[in-house]
């Protein structure tokens, strides 16, 4: 069971292991990047991952739907362990959702476009079909009215939530989130963040890269710090923020913290 | 007490800054350069543009069936032209067969029009496209050739004049944009051998001139052959243009590839979208739109080197042109000839050069960030 309790937003969090990382390293030629992650997840378990700039945060997460190989240890997730099959890979990258920093849209395809491609063309739905699910999420990232838009003539804050709503389309039991806000202006950081929580309110298995602590305090079951390439400290975000172990975890909260 | 906002007017801009006289300041006469410039551009039409009319158009002979109907007028004998007119299309394809051309011809038009109008529904297009691809080479093959089905054969030797140089032009260009694509993601496979073996084909054909390539398949490849296997020329002519315009094709469209942001495919992967699917949806449709004026570029030399065909004796347009100008009968009119020529290839090469600026202004998806 996991050691966490309820954050502000408390929905149930189950035995079944979603996702499960053990003693994975990762090179980049002769540089260590990763070193010796452990990490398990919950299936409706919320994780927020922060640390200082190049601290491995991205790879790590980039690693569980292979978008980055790993030259030791293992990835299972939901019950499928990672290995070099392509088809394997495909098969898991099916059932996690990513959202990037730059937003990463296809710009020769409408939203609508966007948010349908993966279904017609992965999941083999009908057109129809997978036209009224995108209609259905970009209803529920606001943004119904931009459809036939293409994604250059969007907000960033509206290309964003456009990528949130194509990667839902896939209907993911993961969502893995790589600081999905901090290239967005300020005014446009909220209607991300409020959709993130919306997420989180219908118990998706949620793991974001972020430094906004606001949106760590309310919806993370677990804040996770790492510093060169390992997990330093993991907690519950009250006593992640209030009672941080390390010096370095100390150092951290008090930059970004104070400005 | 505060006073309300009055938002200002919109003013109209002034006048000197638009209209036909704005223009005139702002692109023949803002600075003394430029004055100069226009200056002596102006003289350069008045100097040679009444020339060039007097002998095209005023002073040229239109009517008339002989060379002697031309004689003393000092312009052009456009009756040159005229007589010759139908060898410069069909070559020496036999006068009776012809209507097989015509007929071609005809079909392809109705073939292609649809494509280029915009109501037609996506789905008929796509059918289309790949009918004209697949089955209409095949079917054109089949008719001009002849030689079943109760039509005369006619042997690739006697195809000749618009008609040859377009069939090399359409089969050159069909066949290299594709093999060109796939050439260019193979140089950018992550396999080493395959990426060996494009590298090395591209440099290889990239390396010599398209008249070598030629002259190699006629003379040289023969001597290769077991003897008795005749390979037709035209073919070998086909397989030449086409291999040497996929080599740059190949490079025009790595170009497009690399302008593609790795986050793209990246998204693309995130998605569980295979290799394949990942280039064909994502990355090939935005990196060709990106290179339309590279593919056009190519495309237009393609279509004027066509002509080189007549190192190994084949009679294109060009070459039959020059065919016609040796004629004893009507020597003399190598100007007409040669003018003649190359209008019909300007007209095709600017007719590819607009559609290709009209694409790129359709497929144009909003401001880049
Ligand atoms: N393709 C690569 N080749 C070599 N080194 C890399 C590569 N990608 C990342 N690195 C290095 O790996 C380290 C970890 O990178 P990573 O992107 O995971 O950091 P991060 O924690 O996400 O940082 P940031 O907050 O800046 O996004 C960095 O030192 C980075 O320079
Ligand atoms: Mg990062």
């Amino acid at each position: 069971m996991p050691e966490s309790q309820s954050p502000a937003i408390s929905t149930p969090v189950s035995d079944q292991i979603m996702i499960d990382i053990q003693s994975l390293h990762k090179w980049y030629g002769a540089f260590h990047v990763l070193k010796d992650i452990n990490l398990t997840v919950h299936k409706g378990e919320r994780i927020v991952i922060c640390g200082p700039s190049g601290s491995g945060k991205s790879t790590t997460i980039r690693c569980i739907n292979r978008l980055e190989e790993y030259q030791r240890g293992r990835i299972v997730v939901d019950g499928e362990e990672l290995s070099n099959d392509v088809q394997r890979i495909e098969h898991i990258r099916r059932e996690v959702g990513m959202v990037f920093q730059h937003f990463n849209l296809f710009p020769h395809l409408t939203v609508l476009e966007n948010c349908t491609l993966a279904p017609i063309w992965v999941r083999k739905l009908p057109r129809q079909e997978a036209e009224e699910i995108a209609m259905r999420y970009l209803t529920r990232v606001k943004i119904p009215e931009q459809a036939s838009k293409y994604p250059g003539q969007l907000s960033g804050g509206q290309q964003q939530r456009v990528a949130i709503a194509r990667s839902l389309c896939m209907n993911p039991k993961i969502m893995l989130f790589d600081e999905p806000t901090s290239a967005l202006d300020p005014e446009m950081i909220k209607e991300v963040l409020d959709t993130m929580v919306a997420l989180a309110e219908d118990g998706m298995t949620m793991l974001c890269v972020t430094h906004e602590m606001g949106f760590a305090k309310t919806v993370a079951h677990r804040v996770i710090f790492m510093d060169g390439g390992e997990i330093i400290e993991q907690n519950r975000p009250h006593e992640f923020f209030t009672h941080p172990q390390s010096e370095r975890t100390k150092l951290f909260l008090s930059q970004i913290l104070h400005h | 007490m505060t006073q309300p906002h009055i938002p200002h007017p919109d003013l109209p801009p002034p006048a000197n800054a638009v209209g036909a006289i704005g223009w005139l300041r702002r692109h023949l006469f803002s600075s003394p350069a430029n004055i100069a410039l226009t200056a002596l551009a102006l003289y350069l039409l008045y100097a040679l543009l009444p020339p060039v009319l007097n002998w095209a158009f005023f002073d040229a002979t239109w009517r008339g069936d002989s060379r002697e109907a031309c004689s003393g007028q000092g312009g052009a004998c456009w009756i040159f032209i005229r007589t010759h007119f139908a060898q410069f299309m069909y070559g020496f394809y036999p006068e009776a067969q012809r209507w097989r051309v015509d007929m071609l011809v005809l079909l392809l038009i109705f073939g292609v029009a649809p494509l280029f109008i915009r109501t037609v529904p996506a789905k008929l297009k796509r059918r289309l496209g790949l009918g004209l691809l697949i089955a209409f080479p095949i079917f054109a093959f089949v008719l001009m050739r002849g030689g079943i089905l109760g039509l005369a054969a006619v042997e690739t030797s006697s195809w000749g004049g618009l008609l040859l140089t377009l069939v090399i032009a359409g089969v050159g260009m069909t066949g290299a944009l594709p093999l060109g694509v796939l050439l260019a993601l193979g140089r950018r496979s992550t396999m080493p051998t395959i990426q060996a073996l494009c590298v090395t084909f591209i440099e290889l054909w990239r390396g010599v001139p398209l008249i070598t390539v030629l002259f190699m398949s006629s003379v040289m490849l023969p001597l290769f052959l077991p003897a008795g296997l005749n390979f037709d020329k035209l073919l070998r002519a086909l397989i030449g243009v086409t291999l040497f315009q996929a080599a740059y094709m190949a490079e025009v469209v790595r170009g497009g590839l690399q302008a593609i942001p790795k986050g793209q495919l990246e998204a693309a992967a995130a998605l569980g979208l295979g290799y394949w699917k990942s280039m064909g949806l994502i990355v090939l449709p935005q990196a060709l739109k990106l290179v339309i004026p590279g593919i056009v570029n190519t495309f237009i030399a393609l279509f004027k080197d066509t002509s080189l065909v007549l190192i190994i004796g084949l009679f294109d347009l060009m070459n039959i042109v020059h065919n016609a100008t040796t004629n004893p009968a009507w020597l003399g009119f190598s100007t007409e000839g040669y003018v003649f020529a190359a209008a019909v290839y300007w007209l095709f090469c600017f007719g590819m050069s607009r559609y290709s600026r009209n694409l790129e202004k359709r497929l144009h998806t909003g401001h880049q960030r």
